[in-house]
């Protein structure tokens, strides 16, 4: 069914001021112009969006990108990035060389000391990374990963920083990556959305809140919004046929309406309404295909074991697994939130906690997707939206931005390999410093699109995911 | 103001009085005066200096240490030496400085530059020995306005120019080509700019670079430098350059700039910031068409396309379009009727003064509104806590139903605090200032969140009054537009005195009225000197904290000790939270309903050793009914049962229970006791109702419990009395003192208290000192009698403020610096201090050297010069009658935006309202009484291939509804909507566990209750991380930002709601139920009220058909099921009708179902 919704109407009328001003070539023009004179051609004959890019601008890597998206901030000296020096110095005074002048959030105005790791590293796998011990399965695939230990971030508050973890800005109201993206190359799936969230509560005591800003569509049309599959209740909000009424009798319902509607004249040929309709028909089709893409009962007991899980309980393990079944349905961005890494106190005993409850899932979708063949053409990122001080809170650490570790597996990235590095006490990235605009520039390239050129014009200004900044890691590509 | 602006072109000398719009582009060529006599100081040289150079260089303001209003100043000269050698123009400063290329440096700064004519006429005169009269003294020339006169018109203009096609407009044509591809390394951002080449300032584009070459010579495409460059053959060379990342120029934007060059190369100024004059109307064929002005340049558009308008809209779907645009609510039957029973003139317009005056018109008006202002009812950032700014919303209904005019909405928001005795009204009127988001986060920093409030205030107001891209000048000029990160900072400083705490809760302000007041003041005059009279020094009271505080250090123990919660858990499934900051626990329920009896289980660790008792504390919390502290209608509990068990889960035998309860005694089927008997179903400790107190349960251990480093407890909290008569927020201490342990009725010292106590006075830091001070007063006996009088003065107060409104509103302070932040960067604190001013392009505010206000800017921004504001707000206006803006950027009518499709309408309709005392209601009149609002959306095929996008306004749109009209549609169908007005944000039906994710505190939604579960949209809570789902799947938004314009999106979550949220479902039952009741006895006629209701039409023979075939299969299905029938008849919270067939009402719910679905029935038509 043909659609031409208020969105569509914009971007033809994009396309047709661009063509008019001669635009053409390797731009919107030439295809544009096509979709000008018929826009099936370009929209096809169902209501899956396919992407603004007519083509993609460098042969992609991935296809899909599932975000392990680890709220809270955890800790990069107990997970990733071992500081023996740190240990040393575990109890005395933090050189101020390294915190003059810098962002500081709780430690305000406070006596700054060193608080060693508190917990062991090892080397994993051919290729040596050394992992915490407290995550054995993500050592089991450490010759998959690669681990970069020179993230920096701008934003040293949580909700700020994941503003600008999934935006690039700080500034509310922007697009979020998983809705450039929907918007730049489109949804591969004909009944889900192109981005889909998912949330699992930790069972710690730091649950800092998350906002539904972080997968916002900002100023894209609305329909690039990332939907956000709830673990409590229905999945996808006012999914459930309501009380008292069969499936049946809702398919006849909205029988009715098309019908209805088809039978006027003057509103059959609006391309507003007839989208509205096959919008109808692709609501129908959530309500019957959701519940069953949470129902993992068609799952083999060895994949659940795997998992660690027997059902959708909600938990970040039964997530990791339906992250799978998203990306095989054709789901273009998947970004699961685990909350409650927020350890400002306690943090040795509370993230051992955490590590348990990520650690053997996380390694589990790596390697299930690989045995599918589909790794090769899915990223995998897992990491948070800053990392935390060298200094002690108390036995805790604070907010910290200047250096942090992520790992990421897959399509098109270089497995077994450490990137970057922090300065002995683990607080400053000091060598190949990976920005958020960065990571964001590597991700879309390896998707196959140049970041300076997925754009959209707001505010009079060609807005992009990376603002104006942003560079291809390309030491970290396979 | 300054409304000259000066343009120099090759030869003539181009004076461009301040008019404009596209149509009147107001140029006026004036004559170079002749060359032979000197220059006359009265008559040549003081007319020139008063309009442009006393401004900034006299007695009051002197910049750069210069006054050119006295021969002394003249001849002294400034910080750069002497402005003038006498007898050598050219040798002199003030030439140097009025020729200079570079704006930053020529002169005047605030102004465009002097005609070639006038800088003759200085430079003769300085030649001439720059001759000033004793003590003539040059003032600052009143304000030029715009000349009367009507300015050539551009075919005057044309007739001069080339004969090879229509002349280009350089802003219509020529401007978006170079800002588009150019204005990056070309512009005004003078970090980026490339060879010193600027094509947003004709004076730049036209002079010699440094180069030698000239950009544009006009006349001459060959000899001009950017046409050889953009036609390059050499890739390398041709622009734009490839380092860009722009793509090439395509052949037509390569022949626009060729020819305009060729015609001339004119420059205009942009066309939105040129005050906007009213253009005559145009003349058309069809002279019988236009109702009123707005028609007769909408015509003359259609005209010039040879098409033809539509024709009129039927009346009922004429009234149903008005009813919508004007109250946001379809119109009922009897209005459609009585509008089709009027046949007298008038019958139209009749129905748009009757809806204008309707109060539906201020709710419906007050939509668009607060998406622009960003009003939410909760604060945005982290843990996004709510906030009582209500009246702020009630203020801009009422404004809108009382057509309050625009430039006083405008004042009374921005300022509404300084205006003269300032009503209570216009106080909450200026809460305006308090909408941006703000934060509690801990470990937020002031200074940083000092700096994002700024910078939202500046994005919001800027975009709001001058659709302006100002806010994107924070971090560097503006690439685009004439901002500079300086016009940014000096905005921000216009809100400098408004008093915000950076970090923290917003604590209403009491606005009490003038009846209140009194007592008010007397309280808080009281409470201020009783807290006076409790903080005094007296040689007594010293003695007596010594020797407390040598007692308090003695104690052997150190008393309550809150135990850490590690992990909490419920057995009937209320989500119980561990909250960080204070070890309490938080009872919600995450989805279903919620569990009227529960069993907590928390574990704990502790490293005390030897406890004696535990102490259960019940907290009380704002989110918690009647603030808690328990979950049951009134705050009330019941704990069946308290057992705490140790590691091994065995079960730590206590006694003595004791409570600070009010019902608490031995025996009686809720007491203390009853909470440690061993029965977990029975009675236990309960609290009845809320008192605004915590309270506590405690019980000894009959052995000390805990010897090693850490023991682990788990507490198992049984509640069992129903109703929802649990706990919702709590926390368990214990201790170590000796037995027997009771409830204590004073306060407590703390662990940390003691500690400082038993410290040598002379070795504790003075906030130690302060704390043990402070704490002293709380306990003393010899203050007990000013602690009563204090505590008595505070129920009092709680007693009055009760009824006093509160609301955010603006108090100023002492204003606080705004510096510059180099690239935004909050940390750096080398940037310039400024003070209040508005851009720098645009007219400046007058003050006479006061510092400039909010109040000062708010005028301002509705001077009749101000060439943005009105334009801005007509624009927006258009859009809400006729579905797109005429420009349709809403938020960017800078050099971005876009170019309108009807410029001299839009300016007619900007000087129109201005020159109606911004009066709203007569602008929306006017728009929906014209011949194009009334013509019918139904679009002839060949308008659709002609205009596909109905720029010419040649048929009516026609567009789905906004969320909160989609929703309140629904409920006025089925006669469920409420129309009562104003008041705290309601709870409309939300899925629950919808709010999982906030926390700090977690929170519930709790659906309102009877009529607030009906309300209007507009009344719904907007909590920003979290809108209510319903309406944001009809695009409504967060209301974080300023929203200029909705999007509107067609996704399956709109199906979703429709078909399956229970506002629908249950507004479909009852529209169910008044079919039966109130539509006749047969189908027919049933269906028949049903359409008319929904639609204001019959259904079609076909419809009838499909509905018909629908009702009687599911009546049918209902036969053979009642149950299901039952249950559908059950959703919601309207009542259930006992008296009518229930199949039959479920078998009509299908029906009714059907027709609240029709696209038909969301789509204004």
């Amino acid at each position: 069914m043909e659609i031409l919704t208020d969105d569509l109407r914009a971007m033809r009328e994009r396309f047709t001021r661009r063509a008019f001003l001669g635009r053409s070539g390797a731009g919107l023009g030439a295809l544009a112009l096509t979709a000008l004179v018929d826009p099936k051609r370009l929209w096809a004959a169902t209501d899956r969006w396919r992407g603004v890019l007519p083509a993609l601008h460098v042969p992609p890597r991935a296809k899909r990108v599932i975000h392990l998206y680890q709220a809270g901030g955890p800790s990069h000296l107990e997970l990733f990035d071992y500081k023996p020096k740190l240990a040393q110095m575990n109890d005395q005074p933090m050189p101020e060389s390294f915190t003059k002048g810098q962002p500081i959030a709780q430690l305000q105005g406070q006596k700054l000391r060193c608080f060693g790791p508190q917990h062991p590293f090892q080397r994993w796998g051919q290729s040596g990374q050394e992992i915490s011990a407290l995550l054995p399965h993500i050592g089991s695939i450490a010759d998959e990963i690669c681990i970069v230990r020179s993230l920096q971030t701008e934003q040293i508050n949580h909700d700020p920083a994941h503003t600008f973890m999934n935006t690039g800005t700080q500034i509310s109201g922007r697009p979020s990556a998983g809705s450039w993206i929907w918007y730049g190359i489109g949804a591969e799936a004909e009944d889900l959305p192109g981005f889909v969230v998912l949330t699992s509560h930790g069972r710690g005591g730091q649950m800092q809140p998350i906002a539904a800003r972080q997968w916002h569509c900002g100023f894209l049309p609305s329909r690039f919004q990332g939907v956000h599959f709830r673990s409590q209740g229905d999945a996808v909000l006012y999914l459930r046929d309501p009380e008292g009424i069969t499936h049946q009798q809702q398919r006849e319902v909205i029988d009715a309406v098309a019908a209805l509607t088809r039978s006027q004249p003057d509103w059959v040929d609006d391309p507003e309404v007839s989208a509205r309709l096959s919008q109808y028909e692709m609501a129908f089709r959530m309500q019957t295909s959701i519940p069953t893409l949470t129902d993992f009962a068609d799952e083999p007991r060895e994949v659940l074991a795997s998992y660690g899980v027997e059902r959708m309980d909600g938990s970040f393990a039964a997530n990791c697994l339906l992250a799978r079944r998203l990306a095989e349905r054709g789901v273009r961005f998947i970004q699961l939130y685990h909350r409650d890494w927020d350890h400002h106190g306690r943090i040795k005993a509370d993230i051992a906690m955490k590590a348990r409850e990520v650690d053997q899932a996380s390694a589990a979708l790596v390697k299930d997707l690989k045995q599918r063949g589909m790794l090769e053409d899915t990223l995998v990122i897992w990491g948070g939206e800053f990392g935390r001080t060298p200094m002690a809170q108390g036995d805790g650490r604070d907010h910290h931005i200047k250096g942090f570790s992520i790992w990421m597996a897959g399509g098109g990235i270089r497995g077994g390999i450490t990137h970057g590095a922090t300065d002995e006490l683990g607080y400053l990235a000091v060598e190949d410093v990976v920005s958020v605009h960065d990571l964001h520039a590597t991700m879309l390239h390896l998707l196959g699109v140049d970041h300076t050129k997925l754009t959209f014009k707001f505010l009079g200004r060609d807005f992009r995911l990376t603002d104006v900044e942003g560079h291809v890691v390309t030491q970290i590509l396979a | 103001m300054r409304s000259h602006r000066v343009l120099r072109s090759a030869g003539a000398a181009i004076v461009v009085a301040g008019v404009g719009g596209a149509l009147a582009s107001a140029w006026a060529r004036t004559e170079t005066p002749a060359a032979s006599a000197p220059p006359d100081f009265a008559r040549d040289v003081q007319p020139i200096l008063a309009a442009s150079c006393v401004r900034c260089h006299r007695a009051a303001r002197a910049e750069g240490g210069l006054r050119l209003d006295t021969r002394d100043g003249l001849l002294e000269g400034g910080d750069s030496g002497g402005a003038v050698v006498r007898g050598d123009g050219k040798g002199s400063l003030l030439y140097e400085r009025l020729m200079a290329s570079d704006p930053e440096e020529r002169m005047p700064q605030r102004a465009g530059p002097l005609a070639s004519a006038q800088v003759e006429t200085l430079l003769r005169w300085i030649d001439d020995g720059a001759p000033w009269p004793d003590g003539v003294v040059v003032r600052m020339a009143p304000a030029a306005r715009t000349p009367a006169a009507a300015p050539p018109s551009r075919a005057a203009r044309s007739a001069g120019a080339r004969a090879d096609g229509p002349l280009l407009s350089f802003n219509k044509d020529v401007r978006p080509i170079l800002a588009d591809n150019c204005y990056a390394c070309h512009g005004p951002d003078r970090n980026r700019r490339q060879r010193g080449l600027r094509l947003d300032r004709e004076e730049v584009a036209k002079a010699a670079l440094p180069s030698g070459r000239v950009a544009i010579v006009p006349g001459s495409p060959e000899k001009s430098e950017l046409f050889r460059r953009i036609t390059d053959p050499d890739e390398k060379r041709r622009m734009p350059h490839v380092s860009s990342g722009k793509d090439r120029l395509g052949a037509a934007q390569i022949e626009t700039l060729r020819r305009w060059i060729e015609q001339g190369a004119e420059w205009e100024p942009h066309w939105s910031y040129i005050p906007p004059t009213r253009p005559p109307l145009p003349a058309v064929r069809r002279a019988d068409w236009p109702k009123n002005p707005v028609d007769a340049f909408v015509l003359a558009g259609i005209e010039k396309q040879g098409l033809s308008p539509s024709p009129e809209a039927a009346a009922p779907e004429l009234l149903r379009r008005l009813s919508f645009d004007l109250t946001g609510l379809p119109p009922t039957p009897d209005e459609v009727r009585a509008f089709l029973a009027d046949t007298t003139p008038g019958a139209y317009e009749r129905q748009v003064d009757r809806l204008l005056a309707s109060p539906r018109f201020g709710e419906r008006m007050a939509a668009p509104w607060l998406d622009l202002v960003r009003y939410a009812d909760s604060v945005g950032y982290h843990s996004d806590n709510s906030r009582t700014v209500w009246r702020y919303r009630d203020y801009v209904i009422g404004a809108f139903n009382r057509n309050l005019p625009f430039d006083q909405f405008t004042a009374v928001q921005l300022a509404g605090d300084l205006l003269p005795d300032a009503s209570m009204e216009q106080r909450i009127g200026s809460g305006y200032n308090r909408l941006l988001q703000t934060t509690e986060e801990g470990g937020a920093q002031p200074k940083e969140y000092r700096a994002i409030y700024l910078a939202d205030r500046v994005r919001n107001a800027s975009t709001v009054w001058l659709a302006g891209s100002l806010g994107c000048a924070q971090c560097h000029d503006h690439k685009f537009d004439p901002y500079l990160a300086k016009d940014f900072y000096s905005f921000g400083a216009f809100f400098a005195d408004v008093k915000e705490k950076p970090v923290g809760r917003r604590e209403s302000d009491y606005l009490p009225d003038e009846s209140q007041r009194p007592a008010l003041e007397a309280v808080d005059a009281e409470i201020a000197r009783l807290r006076k009279e409790l903080e005094r020094d007296t040689p007594e009271l010293a003695a007596a904290q010594d020797l407390w505080e040598k007692s308090l250090a003695s104690k052997r123990q150190y008393g309550w000790t809150v135990l850490e919660p590690v992990e909490a858990s419920s057995a009937n499934g209320t989500r119980v939270l561990l909250q960080g900051n204070d070890f309490s626990i938080i009872a919600t329920t995450a989805s279903g309903p919620k569990p009227p009896r529960d069993t907590y289980t928390v574990r704990f660790k502790t490293a005390l050793k030897g406890m004696t008792a535990f102490r259960l504390e019940a907290r009380t919390f704002e989110e918690l009914p009647k603030g808690g502290p328990g979950r049951d209608p009134e705050g009330g509990f019941v704990v069946s049962e308290l057992v705490i068990q140790d590691a091994a889960g065995r079960k730590i035998p206590l006694r003595n229970a004791t409570a600070s309860t009010p019902i608490a005694g031995p025996g009686a089927p809720f007491s203390p006791g009853a909470a440690i008997d061993g029965k977990t179903s029975d009675g236990g400790w309960a609290l009845l109702a809320a008192d605004g107190l915590e309270h506590r349960l405690v019980a000894e251990a009959v052995e000390p419990v805990g010897s090693g480093d850490e023991t682990t407890l788990t507490a198992v909290i049984h509640q069992n009395a129903g109703r929802l008569r649990t706990l919702g927020r709590f926390r368990l201490s214990a201790t170590t003192d000796p037995w027997p342990v009771r409830t204590e009725p004073g306060r407590e010292a703390t662990k940390d208290l003691i500690e400082i106590a038993a410290k040598d006075r002379a070795s504790r830091t003075k906030e130690e000192q302060d704390n043990l001070t402070k704490f002293h007063r709380q306990v003393a006996p010899e203050l007990a009698p000013v602690r009563t009088a204090l505590r008595a003065a505070e129920v009092r107060k709680a007693g009055l403020v009760e009824d006093i409104a509160q609301s955010l509103v603006t108090t100023t302070q002492e204003p606080e610096p705004v510096r510059i932040l180099p690239r935004g960067n909050w940390l750096d604190e080398s940037g310039e201090i400024v003070e209040p001013a508005v851009p720098h392009f645009l007219p400046e505010i007058e003050t006479g050297g006061r510092r400039a206000t909010r109040l000062d800017l708010a005028r301002w921004l509705t001077s009749p010069d101000n060439p943005l504001t009105a334009r801005v707000f007509v624009n927006r206006q258009w859009k809400l009658f006729f579905g797109q803006g005429l420009s349709r950027t809403l938020e960017d009518l800078g050099t971005q935006g876009e170019w309108p499709t009807h410029p001299e309408l839009l300016d007619w309709l900007a000087v129109e309202f201005v020159e109606s005392g911004w009066n709203i209601k007569r602008l929306v009149r006017t728009l929906v009484t014209s011949a194009t609002y009334r013509q019918t959306s139904r679009a002839a095929p060949e308008l659709v291939e002609r205009d596909p996008f109905n720029r010419l306004y040649a048929r009516q749109a026609r567009f789905r509804l906004d969320a909160e009209m989609v929703r309140d549609g629904a409920l006025a169908i089925s006669g469920l909507l409420s129309s009562r007005m104003g008041g705290p944000s309601v709870h409309p039906y939300q899925p629950r566990g919808y709010w999982a994710y906030l926390n700090f505190p977690p929170r519930e939604w709790d659906d309102s209750a009877g009529e607030d579960q009906y309300r209007r949209g507009i009344y719904t809570w907007w909590q920003r991380t979290f809108p209510q789902p319903s309406l944001v799947a009809f695009d409504a938004p967060s209301r974080e930002e300023c929203v200029g314009e909705r999007t509107r999106a067609n996704v399956p979550q709109q199906a979703l709601v429709l078909l399956n949220d229970p506002t629908y479902v249950e507004a479909a039952r009852v529209f169910a139920e008044r079919i039966l009741r109130e539509g006749g006895a047969r189908a027919e006629d049933r269906l028949r009220w049903a359409y008319e209701r929904a639609l204001a039409r019959a259904p079609r023979e076909e419809e009838a058909r499909i509905l018909g075939d629908l009702l009687q299969r599911h009546g049918t299905q209902y036969r053979a099921d009642p149950r299901s029938a039952r249950r559908l008849a059950g959703v919601g919270l309207a009542p259930v009708p006992r008296d009518l067939d229930v199949v039959e009402l479920a078998a009509w719910t299908s029906v009714a179902r059907a027709i609240l679905n029709l696209p038909e029935v969301i789509t204004r038509p």
